[in-house]
């Protein structure tokens, strides 16, 4: 039973008098517990195609199932609930809000949901255990490392128990040794069963994914599973 | 529920404003001068208007007092001093006025006289006003000790005084006043009541033309209008600077209580026409409380309106300030608008948070205004000694208006940060 599947979706952009095609007819579909790599030059579709895996966005055409459901033509509030109850996000530069402890921003989806103070701090805190971030909760996000940084984002990304977490390039700022960190960290949720897409220009980053699925001008050209990962 | 959401909310929106905190406050100044010089402007109006409304209403509302005036000398002046000036109210004229107008509830006739007053050694020059017993219920004075003169005293015009709380002061330090005799004139009179003092208000409006109606408070020395008549006849003498003026005069003044408060107006008109039909010369003034408290009000408004207007245009500039601020702020955080949109807020989510920020600033910038805009009129009623007076309401005005301007001007930056793109707003460095 996949939790995602994506029919023949198409997005088209108007940059002023030019069309742009940035996703041609892409059908995908993402089972539990999957953990993907998609790949591709910059310009590939890659980020438009997390964008609306991610419900940031909405297709010109096809049709998008999340959890069974068509979210495809969904109005903007409703987007909102779906990307509050049923996403994950993690990027590049982790999008921490300045102002907000490393706590506050774990808790930050709950919020949004109207979970209550009380709830949201347990919860926030068992996260931040569980992306081994325990005692450096209270700083803000200048006073954390990037590794850190990105074990919040991380924490954040699961606090709302997603169906799927959506990654841009979660390594591109880091240095390698943290990125192995990083690296390992959704390994082991995945091991656990969350599914993972992930989008990156790194084949070593890719490389841990259990399929690949490698874009060029907004289609799909090659979807392969890693035979290391296999069974 | 909603209170603690609506609690964490503001803690967010603090916290955010805490972030660029010269930012923030130099924003909230600029509401904080528009609040407090709207209270201490209206303070100020109040105050003046207040003191302008007091004296008017001492006078009573719902009387008109008709004055006796010296007119102006014409021909007479050559034949110099040599005889008796006739002018002023006449007995007829109060008779008149009490039989054949039905809106004039009563009236207060009276007559005042220059005269020394004595008790022992001591003298003071006081006024001797010849009165009615019903005086104090209509002139709004009271007496403080003993009685008024009352209608047996009247009808025989017996000697008997009723003293002005100054004089009384003057004359018995150190006795008891009531039952001793002073002499006024070449009369003695029994003191049967002392008035209280009147506030020092009244004495403003002393210049209104009037020889008796306020200038001399508290150095009265009421006695019978009969008594007056009798005993001091009807010419005056008046010598100033070596000449001697020789006036002949019935009555001073008389205080005209009206009915109901509507009639005022149209028993003054009445008043009016028919002093004119049987006052050959303009000896007389008319003085109608109501149509002065009107005045002070039609004035007062006015002031408001120009008050307001320029509170309006500093909370204006104060309330741009804030939508300037907020739509940098907007633009300086674009991306956190995305990052906080993919985390599953909602416009309204987004809408609500700005809106918090520009309601915080513009509410904090009200409540400091009106610690200081109260402080600001209290300063100038000790060192200025200026009256002014801060209403309630000119606090619940400004505030509200504050945070209005806090709303209004806080909506279309909030706007905008709602209708951002979140693909945009996330990429946005």
């Amino acid at each position: 039973m996949p939790i995602a599947t994506i029919e023949q979706l198409s997005k088209t952009y108007k940059m002023g008098e030019v069309r742009v095609e940035a996703l041609r007819d892409v059908s995908l579909s993402l089972d539990e517990g999957e953990y993907i790599a998609i790949m591709g030059p910059s310009g590939s579709g890659k980020s438009t195609l997390l964008n609306l895996i991610g419900c940031l966005d909405r297709p010109t055409s096809g049709r998008y199932f999340l959890g069974g459901q068509d979210v495809s033509q969904l109005t903007d509030d409703e987007l909102s609930d779906i990307r509050s109850t049923r996403i994950g996000f993690i990027f590049q530069s982790y999008n921490l809000i300045a102002q907000l402890t490393a706590l506050e921003n774990i808790e930050l989806p709950l919020f949004y949901q109207g979970v209550s103070e009380k709830e949201s701090h347990e919860r926030g805190a068992r996260f931040a255990d569980l992306v081994g971030l325990g005692h450096r909760v209270r700083h803000r996000p200048v006073e954390l490392s990037g590794g850190e940084q990105q074990r919040v984002a991380i924490a954040r990304s699961l606090i709302n128990e997603p169906l799927i977490l959506l990654a841009d390039e979660p390594t591109g700022n880091l240095d390698s040794k943290t990125g192995q960190e990083i690296l390992n960290l959704l390994d082991q949720l995945n091991a656990q069963g969350k599914a993972i897409v992930m989008v990156t220009h790194d084949p070593n980053v890719a490389s841990r994914a259990k399929r690949i699925i490698q874009m060029i001008d907004g289609r799909v050209d090659e979807d392969t599973l890693q035979p290391g990962h296999q069974g | 529920m909603f209170l603690f959401r609506l609690k964490r909310i503001l803690r967010l929106g603090i916290k955010s404003l805490w972030l660029h905190k010269l930012r923030s406050v130099l924003t909230v100044l600029g509401i904080v001068f528009g609040v407090c010089s709207v209270i201490s402007m209206l303070a100020i109006g109040e105050g003046a208007s207040y003191e302008a409304q007091e004296q008017i209403k001492q006078l009573g509302s719902q009387n008109i007092i008709v004055k006796s005036v010296k007119p102006p000398q014409d021909e007479s002046a050559s034949s110099q001093q040599s005889f008796a000036i006739e002018y002023g109210l006449t007995y007829k004229d109060a008779e008149r006025m009490a039989y054949t107008i039905p809106s004039i509830q009563v009236i207060v006739p009276m007559r005042a006289i220059r005269r020394d007053v004595r008790f022992g050694t001591t003298r003071v020059d006081g006024q001797v006003v010849g009165t009615v017993p019903w005086y104090p219920e209509i002139a709004k004075s009271r007496v403080q000790a003993g009685r008024f003169i009352n209608a047996v005293e009247m009808q025989s015009a017996k000697n008997v005084c009723v003293l002005g709380a100054g004089i009384a002061d003057k004359l018995f330090s150190y006795e008891n006043p009531l039952g001793k005799a002073v002499k006024v004139g070449g009369d003695y009179y029994r003191v049967i009541g002392v008035m209280q003092e009147k506030s020092k208000a009244n004495l403003g409006n002393g210049g209104n033309g009037g020889k008796i109606t306020v200038e001399n408070l508290n150095y009265e020395v009421f006695i019978p209008l009969t008594a007056a008549k009798s005993r001091f006849g009807e010419l005056l003498i008046r010598r100033s600077s070596g000449t001697m003026e020789v006036e002949r005069v019935q009555l001073h003044q008389i205080i005209v209580k009206v009915d109901e408060l509507e009639q005022v107006t149209e028993t003054a008109a009445i008043l009016q026409t028919m002093l004119s039909l049987f006052h050959k010369k303009q000896d007389y003034e008319l003085v109608v409380p109501l149509e002065l408290l009107r005045q002070a009000e039609r004035t007062k408004q006015i002031f408001n309106i120009v008050l307001g207007s320029i509170a309006a245009i500093s909370l204006l500039v104060g309330g741009i300030g804030i939508m300037n601020i907020m739509l940098a702020s907007v633009t300086e955080r674009t991306r956190e608008i995305g990052i906080r949109r993919a985390l599953g807020a909602k416009k309204r989510d987004i809408i609500t948070q700005f809106l918090t920020e520009t309601v915080i600033l513009s509410g904090s910038g009200g409540m400091i205004g009106i610690v200081i805009g109260v402080t600001i009129p209290f300063l100038i009623t000790k060192f200025a000694h200026m009256a002014t007076i801060v209403t309630l309401w000119a606090l619940l005005l400004a505030f509200c208006i504050s945070a209005a301007v806090g709303v209004i001007f806080g909506l279309y930056p909030a706007y905008r940060a709602a209708n951002m793109d979140p693909i945009e707003a996330l990429r946005h460095e």
